[in-house]
């Protein structure tokens, strides 16, 4: 699988990663390679084998739906980058 | 000569007699960093001032009298994914250069009730992407056998700093490799516990079905008191298993008559050093003359775990990393435009590029009209691969091998091809997929750079892994050398 310029340009955006135009050709000539190496599992068949998406045989873990302690607002907002009010603040998202 | 030779019993037993104190062993770690980091670069933050107060805090504890824990007063590492409350946790990252964390890992809960004293942050691959440490984005982390080659990664602070005799012992965390490859490279003892006997809390997510934390340590014997303090259930971690813990330091009776061992043909392939291989069959031999035996099998899948790896892994990351956004902590860029150019731009300078790389995949892989392709392929894959593993316990105890294909290489000699560094790994990724435990343990010298032994256990049985590992350290000397720094 040859992955374009182009299709990095678009997995950069979904990804919300901004690349540089030299990054643009590095990105598409590694991203390539490693796919084409992923392209060896097609070796195998895998027709009527279950995915493994984990390894324990782990049901989903719930509690009791009552209220805990949580963290204190100044602990949560210790680390940002930008706050107001208790809150944390961002460039408006609607004009 | 360090203190830390002395040994966690002797150590104890000074410090019952009262001819030694915490304060001294924290002193001598802190001592040793000052003289040796200057060269290892295996830590990121040093917390003196944390560390001399908690060594004052135990020699308080132990003149009163109190009860003391499994690791009392031993001086320890932590590597920087794992969050401690207050002490800066950076993964390795400019994006967390500044991370403050507001609570603890609970390992670092369990570390504290087991009265050992953390002294650091270890150093990394960013965000415990690599095998090299050459992706830490402050630093490279040198090998102390040989300061020009590799820790290996991505624990490799972890392994250094224990190679080093800067710490007693440290944690590390394990994906694809990253505890049990830099313990091969640096000559120590690593254990990737099964998945799930560790609680997760409070390491940062880098792939969430494969991340686990373990010991790194100087002998096995030190490997299990450290395990003992770490495992267990913790319901703040979804997927940590409600087994019980067993008594693994007495588990270690150096007896191993009749012990099933495997070999895996497909571990001893071409690509593997010659001399390598030569150490590990010596190995196998001791073990042999200890009263176990060994056949070779076949885990035939071995060659499509590295690729089925790279597409899991990657995906899991480009998911969990979708939270370093720049909004509620880490960096964020100056002037953005709107919210959107925020997290483009937040992201794009905070992240370095094998982390960008690895992203890009995963977000690749997870795409619409690639996932059935590529994410769903992988995940069959792997349980063809955890299939072979299975089908090996059937008749065997532990399955022994390399750690890795080569003695740790040359600063500088594999970073312009990310597939050449993952083949690093090829030994320990498919063990990783199976998530079963395993553990490196020196066994020899190639040209002077230490050779790791892996020993793969089944799902749980913690155990046996270390007794046979403990067995084979006790008949040999490999663990006794130390680096000249």
């Amino acid at each position: 699988m040859k992955i374009t310029v182009e299709q990095v340009e678009h997995v950069a955006k979904l990804a919300r990663l901004n690349v540089g135009e030299d990054e643009k050709e590095m990105f598409a000539e590694q991203l390539s390679a490693i796919l084409q190496y992923a392209e060896k599992l097609n070796e195998l068949n895998t027709d009527g084998i279950e995915p493994t998406t984990h390894v324990l045989p782990l049901h989903s873990v719930t509690r009791e739906d009552e209220v805990r302690e949580s963290l204190p607002i100044e602990a949560v907002l210790r680390n940002a980058p930008d706050e107001e009010d208790g809150q944390f603040r961002v460039p408006a998202v609607l004009d | 000569m360090t203190l830390f030779d002395l040994g966690l019993r002797e150590i104890h037993n000074r410090l019952h007699a009262g001819e030694l104190s915490v304060t001294e062993l924290v002193k001598d770690s802190l001592q040793k960093i000052g003289e040796r980091d200057e060269k290892v670069k295996a830590f990121l933050t040093v917390d003196e001032e944390g560390a001399l107060a908690s060594a004052a805090r135990l020699d308080d504890k132990l003149a009163g009298g109190g009860e003391r824990g499994l690791l009392f007063g031993l001086p320890a590492g932590v590597k920087d994914n794992i969050v401690t409350e207050g002490l800066r946790t950076t993964c390795a990252s400019q994006f967390l250069r500044n991370f403050d964390p507001v609570y603890d890992a609970t390992v670092v809960k369990k570390l504290r009730a087991a009265d050992s004293v953390t002294v650091g942050k270890l150093n990394m691959d960013e965000f415990a992407m690599g095998g090299s440490n050459e992706n830490s984005s402050f630093y490279p982390v040198r090998n102390p056998w040989n300061t020009d080659r590799v820790p290996g990664g991505s624990s490799g602070g972890s392994a250094a700093a224990v190679a080093a005799g800067e710490v007693y012992f440290s944690l590390g965390s394990d994906t694809g490799g990253s505890i049990r490859q830099p313990a091969s490279y640096c000559g120590v003892v690593g254990l990737k516990p099964t998945y799930g006997l560790v609680s997760r809390f409070g390491l940062v997510a880098f792939a969430s079905s494969l991340d686990q934390i373990g010991p790194v340590t100087r002998t096995v014997e030190d490997s299990a008191y450290v395990l003992q303090a770490i495992a267990g259930h913790d319901d703040r971690d979804s997927t940590s298993a409600n087994v019980d813990v067993p008594d693994y330091v007495s588990s270690l009776t150096g007896d191993i008559k009749g012990l099933r061992i495997a070999v895996p043909a497909e571990y001893m392939g071409e690509g593997v050093d010659p001399q390598v291989k030569e150490s590990v069959m010596a190995a196998v031999r001791q073990l042999e003359s200890l009263g176990a035996t060994w056949e070779e099998v076949s885990l035939p899948h071995t060659e499509y775990a590295l690729a089925a790896y790279y597409l899991l892994s990657s995906s899991e990351a480009s998911s969990n990393l979708a939270r370093f956004d720049g909004v509620r902590y880490g960096v964020r860029a100056d002037n953005p435009d709107n919210l959107l150019d925020l997290y483009l731009k937040s992201r794009s300078e905070g992240f370095g590029d094998e982390v960008k790389r690895r992203i890009m995949l995963g977000t690749y892989a997870l795409s619409s009209g690639y996932y059935d392709a590529y994410y769903l392929k992988a995940q069959k894959v792997r349980t063809l691969i955890k299939r072979d593993f299975d089908n090996v316990f059937e008749k065997f105890d532990v399955i022994v091998g390399p750690t890795a294909p080569t003695t740790a290489f040359a600063i500088g000699s594999q970073t312009d091809d990310p597939l050449t560094m993952y083949l690093n790994d090829i030994l320990t990724i498919p063990v990783s997929l199976a998530g079963v435990p395993a553990i490196s343990i020196p066994c020899g010298f190639a040209d002077g750079m230490p050779v790791g032994l892996q020993i793969i256990g089944k799902p749980f049985d913690e155990q046996t892994v270390l007794r046979v590992s403990h067995a084979f350290e006790q008949s040999t000397d490999h663990h006794k050398r130390r680096p000249q720094l």
